[in-house]
């Protein structure tokens, strides 16, 4: 039997059995009890003999299931189901006779159900310790094979030549975060003005029923996956690139940098715009007015009043789009190109830190390879930096965000 | 008066009339991509929903159920679907009735074929060209409305390719997906904003979550890939293990949500629950849910929405496989939607592009409505208090 028919037969056979313990646990908790009073509703003591139940049958199973994970001992279906069983029975027994009038049975049940929550809200924490330990642990064996400082000061990234003849592959991580770098400044070079400007003009300028239909219609643009936005990049906006470079007389690659720079300024768009709006809209409308009456024009309000007051929430917006655009993996995969390539122009194919993760990790590689290895190191430093953008711009919104309200 | 002679005044005039400019320039820019990105996609999809057949007199006997391809007179052979006609044996088996006699009936034509129907860039050589054109004044050549889009999967041949499989992973995916985030996400919402004291834990757990927030999608792929594949032995490709590694990536988004619903519910309700003698507990589960549950499902429709268009952590635990039936089950090699578009994209036979841009509409328009359901349940369940 394997573990999904075992676990089916298990959860199969505690159903009915719960069932059974909360409506004997209830009824004898509705009787009248030598004229005392019962402590709690009746359905607490149905809960609390269900508890009494399943929390021995399901240790039981965690213990077994426990020992065959790490090879211990495999306890035989046909003696762990039966002992389990048992197990519960005894239990929702001992439960159903502790149940009496003054037996407070629901502290007991919400002593669990926060116990319960508890987990759920740690599983939060293990998920970013997974996360840190499972790239770490990977990018530990990298750095086995690759020495750290060749990862970040080497201006080479050829891996193949690992698999190829026995000889070492070069592991130099500069041009593919020069490539990196170079798609989101294209993307906030697009993102920042026009999604600053949206921002301004739903804020200050636009009526209140433009603004509900052009902010729910941008932030479509957030809406739309990346994977569409990477097909839209690769076989409309490419073209349209490399026959404008024609056009103007300089030659561009069909997987230049350029193309995925704006796709992704585009998809930023919103992002910039939403959160800049909301900044702009939270400042006290007595600033506003203030600025106005001195005689200033709405611009003028805007650019020496309104910005600096909301200046830590845009930094903040910006940061966030910057480091979403680092972490943009689809849109760079389908037009971005393979080839790590360190130059200034933007016409050229580059490469960038998540192209070569999705690259080493789809290939054929087997897992201990120095290739897909790579793909962990070039995680870790990936997860730093988001991190890092991350925790600046919660500090810059808690330093400075209470100053106008 | 003088307002219009000051040439201060008026420089200052120009410049607010320059800034406003800029800013309506700036939203239009956005909203002309916008237009232009949907206009695109529906001009490049639209044609899939249409697929070549041609009219051939089919031969059910021995011959051609041993040779699939005799099923057909021979000038037809190189015009009509191989994969179809491959389907055909099977067919015959079922229909023994049909054996010995010739049926006229609509077969699927190839993807050139189709490409050179609807005028874009094919392969067709010029003598099927004139076959074509001939066939076409006889009206023995159509473009019928495309079933098979809907109720085929995965083909290496463009005429026969759908996204059935696709579509059928991705409900696996996400159903996995929800079961996990959906309760655990609540539960520690609830437990964040209803039970937690404030101490030096739960400000962990609270930044933890806006850092999960914000970590790319695609090391959540890493992390499925070392953990659940690797080190539990999740099957590489399987709905469970995206299932699995999207539902943490929708985990913050759940928990985000809902404490925003919660936190929308008076204490004034609370404080009664607590007055008549409630516990934390039954003030929690008798009031405060059902009244946060519009704001809950908001939230989870917007989490819903944002897992089925991911990719990249679904491409780094193996699921763009090619999958050409359904799954089975959850341990069986899936793919999901969006894998099934990158995959298309990445095809050399210009005859996916259409069928990419056509799957593409199916998954915008999924979206789409979904985020107007969210919208919707928002503005007609919330209560102001």
């Amino acid at each position: 039997m394997n573990i999904a028919d075992l676990s089916f037969y298990f959860i199969a056979g505690l159903l009915p059995l719960s069932c059974m313990a909360w409506m004997l646990g209830r009824n004898k908790a509705s009787k009248n009890h030598a004229g005392k009073r019962w402590n709690s509703r009746p359905g607490h003591y149905g809960w609390f003999s269900v508890i009494w139940m399943a929390t021995p049958a399901l240790g039981v199973a965690i213990l077994a299931s426990l020992l065959h994970l790490t090879g211990i001992y495999t306890v035989p279906a046909i003696i762990f189901l039966p002992v389990v069983f048992v197990i519960a029975a005894a239990g929702g027994w001992q439960g159903l006779r502790l149940i009496q009038p003054s037996l407070r049975a629901r502290n007991s049940v919400e002593k669990v159900i926060r116990a319960l929550l508890i987990t759920a809200a740690l599983t939060s924490i293990l998920t970013t310790i997974g996360i840190v330990l499972a790239i770490i642990f990977e990018a530990i064996q990298f750095f086995k094979i690759v020495s750290f400082w060749e990862f970040i000061t080497g201006t080479q990234w050829s891996p193949d030549a690992a698999s190829g003849d026995g000889g070492e592959g070069l592991f130099g991580s500069i041009p593919i975060f020069a490539g990196t770098f170079m798609i989101t400044l294209i993307a906030m070079a697009v993102a920042i003005p026009i999604g600053l400007l949206s921002a301004i003009f739903m804020a200050e300028y636009a009526t209140e029923s433009f603004r509900n239909i052009a902010k729910p219609a941008l932030e479509i643009l957030a809406g739309i996956p990346t994977v569409v936005y990477g097909f839209f990049a690769a076989i409309t906006v490419s073209p349209l690139v490399v026959k404008f470079a024609a056009f103007v007389g300089l030659h561009a690659d069909y997987t230049n940098a350029l193309t995925p720079g704006l796709v992704m300024g585009i998809m930023i768009i919103p992002f910039i715009s939403s959160l800049s709006d909301d900044v702009i809209r939270a400042i006290p409308q007595s600033m506003r007015e203030g600025s106005l009456a001195l005689g200033t024009t709405m611009s003028e309000t805007i650019k020496q009043v309104l910005l600096p007051a909301a200046l830590p929430g845009i930094v903040a917006a910006f940061l966030l789009a910057v480091s979403r655009a680092l972490g943009e993996t689809m849109i760079v995969v389908m037009a971005a190109g393979l080839r790590p390539n360190l130059t200034w122009n933007p016409l050229e194919g580059m490469t960038t830190v998540t192209v070569r993760i999705v690259d080493a990790l789809t290939g054929d590689q087997a897992f201990d390879s120095p290739e897909t290895l790579s793909a962990f190191g070039l995680g870790l430093v990936l997860l730093s930096i988001t991190l890092i953008l991350n925790i600046i711009s919660i500090y810059v919104i808690r330093r400075f965000r209470q100053q106008y309200e | 008066m003088s307002l219009h002679i000051n040439p201060q005044m008026k420089r200052r005039y120009a410049a607010e009339k320059r800034f406003k400019a800029y800013a309506i320039t700036a939203l239009t820019l956005a909203g002309a991509f916008l237009i232009f990105f949907f206009a695109d996609m529906i001009s490049k999809g639209f044609p899939a929903l249409q697929q070549a057949e041609i009219l051939v007199d089919v031969h059910y006997n021995d011959t051609s159920k041993q040779n699939y391809k005799k099923a057909v007179d021979k000038p037809l052979r190189r015009i009509v679907s191989r994969g179809y006609l491959r389907t055909l044996p099977l067919y015959m088996e079922d229909h023994p009735e049909l054996m010995g006699t010739n049926e006229s009936r609509w077969v699927l034509a190839t993807a050139d074929v189709d490409q050179y129907l609807k005028g874009k860039p094919h392969r067709l050589k010029s003598k099927y060209q004139k076959q074509i054109d001939e066939l076409l004044k006889a009206e023995k050549v159509r473009l019928a409305f495309n079933t098979g889009f809907f109720t085929r999967g995965d083909s290496k041949m463009a005429e026969l390719a759908g996204i059935r499989s696709a579509v059928i992973g991705s409900i696996y995916v996400l159903f996995l997906t929800m079961i996990f985030a959906l309760p655990i996400g609540v539960m520690t919402a609830v437990y964040l904003e209803e039970f937690a004291p404030d101490n030096r834990l739960t400000q962990v757990i609270e930044v933890n979550i806006n850092n999960l927030a914000a970590i790319p999608s695609i090391l959540f792929g890493l992390l499925g890939l070392a953990i659940f594949i690797n080190f539990f032995g999740a099957p590489r490709s399987s709905a469970l293990a995206g299932g699995l590694t999207l539902a943490l990536m929708t985990l913050p988004i759940v928990i985000i949500t809902t404490r925003a619903a919660l936190q929308a519910v008076p204490d004034s309700i609370r404080e009664a629950a607590f007055g008549l003698g409630a516990s934390r507990w039954q003030t929690v589960w008798h009031h405060v849910l059902p009244l946060a549950m519009p704001g809950i499902l908001t939230g989870s429709i917007i989490g819903l929405a944002q897992a089925m268009g991911e990719t990249a952590p679904l491409l780094i635990v193996g699921m763009m496989a090619y999958v050409p039936d359904a799954p089975g089950n959850i341990l069986e090699a899936a793919t999901v939607l969006p894998a099934q578009i990158y995959t298309w994209a990445g095809e050399s036979i210009r005859a996916y592009e259409e069928r990419t841009a056509a799957a593409i509409l199916v998954l915008l328009s999924v979206l789409l409505s979904l985020n107007t359901m969210a919208v919707y349940l928002r503005k007609h369940f919330e209560k102001r208090w």
